[in-house]
């Protein structure tokens, strides 16, 4: 795994990012600052970490969206590469036009940070082939914009074509109106690409991977990448 | 030349911040306010230009970045 985390200013996961991906894979990730015009030569997976990239102005990831470092991670999509995006990441991948729809505020208008439920819904992707499709993981949110919404269109075909990975539940998998935390279409909190190559995804894997934490739900989607692009 | 450019969210998309607002009107006793939306306001200060270039720039700002017209509308004034 060759992996780059762009950091932008405002960003504030890009370290527990890196640690998930390195306990996972054995090899460091690349930090790439947000001004550059390159990914390093041979990067495989791409990640957006959390944070309030540029103050959350305008809309939440709305200008991170358009740095100069996205016209590369956009060419890296268009080539099939991996994309992670993680909260503010899954913001700005909205934001970029490399997934459909846009994170509102929280129905509840407040900034959640707890741990929630999420039901893994397909493990045929290189996100998830370490989890089994229906499984529960436990994973923290800490957003006050995680809201998923699109056009009743776009909710149909992703729907339709097996693009909603993960799906806010209550610790049994069952999706509750109870459990959706933020109130989004669906109860949707992680969708891919039409390649299923991006990923985005409101909740904090990269925070449940080490045992001194308590939990590690969250290292079965490192391990899948690591292992996605190991065998790749 | 000025112009200033409204961002507003397009109808049926849900307003949380709009209804939270509407609740506090409410509880202040101002009467006979239905429904509230939230939207933004951008004053920009337009270079010398034609009136037809300068539309043609405002525009690309607000598809390029000012409003996410997936869920947002925008309406152009130039003064």
């Amino acid at each position: 795994m060759k992996a780059a985390v762009i950091v932008f200013p405002g960003s504030n996961r890009e370290r527990d990012i890196a640690y998930a991906l390195e306990l996972t894979s054995g090899q460091k990730p690349a930090l790439v600052w947000h001004g550059d015009r390159d990914l390093p030569a041979g990067t495989d997976l791409v990640v957006l970490p959390g944070g309030f990239s540029y103050g959350d102005y305008l809309r939440c990831g709305a200008i991170a969206a358009r740095a100069t470092i996205m016209d590369a991670v956009r060419a890296h999509a268009a080539r099939g590469g991996l994309v992670l995006g993680v909260c503010n990441g899954f913001q700005i991948l909205c934001e970029a036009g490399l997934l459909p729809g846009v994170l509102m505020r929280n129905a509840q208008l407040k900034f959640i940070a707890r741990n929630v439920h999420l039901k893994v819904e397909r493990s045929d992707t290189p996100f998830t082939r370490r989890y089994n499709a229906g499984a529960v993981i436990e994973v923290p949110v800490a957003h006050g914009e995680g809201n998923f919404i699109a056009d009743a269109e776009t909710v149909a075909k992703l729907e339709g074509e097996g693009r909603v990975i993960f799906r806010y539940c209550d610790a049994a998998g069952q999706v509750t109106a109870g459990a959706n935390v933020n109130g989004a279409t669906n109860a949707i909190a992680g969708i891919v690409s039409e390649n299923r190559r991006v990923l985005g995804m409101m909740p904090h894997p990269e925070n449940h991977v080490d045992p001194a934490i308590g939990s590690t739900d969250g290292r079965g989607l490192f391990e899948s990448l690591a292992e996605a692009l190991q065998t790749a | 030349m000025k112009a200033r450019v409204t961002v507003t969210l397009k109808t049926g998309v849900l307003d949380p911040q709009g209804k939270a607002i509407e609740g506090a009107l409410k509880s202040l006793g101002v009467e006979g306010i239905g429904a509230v939306r939230q939207g933004k306001v951008f004053d920009l200060e337009i270079a010398d230009m034609d009136r037809a270039a300068a539309e043609a720039a405002i525009k690309a700002a607000c598809e390029k970045l000012l409003a996410n017209t997936v869920v947002e509308n925008y309406r152009i004034d130039i003064a």
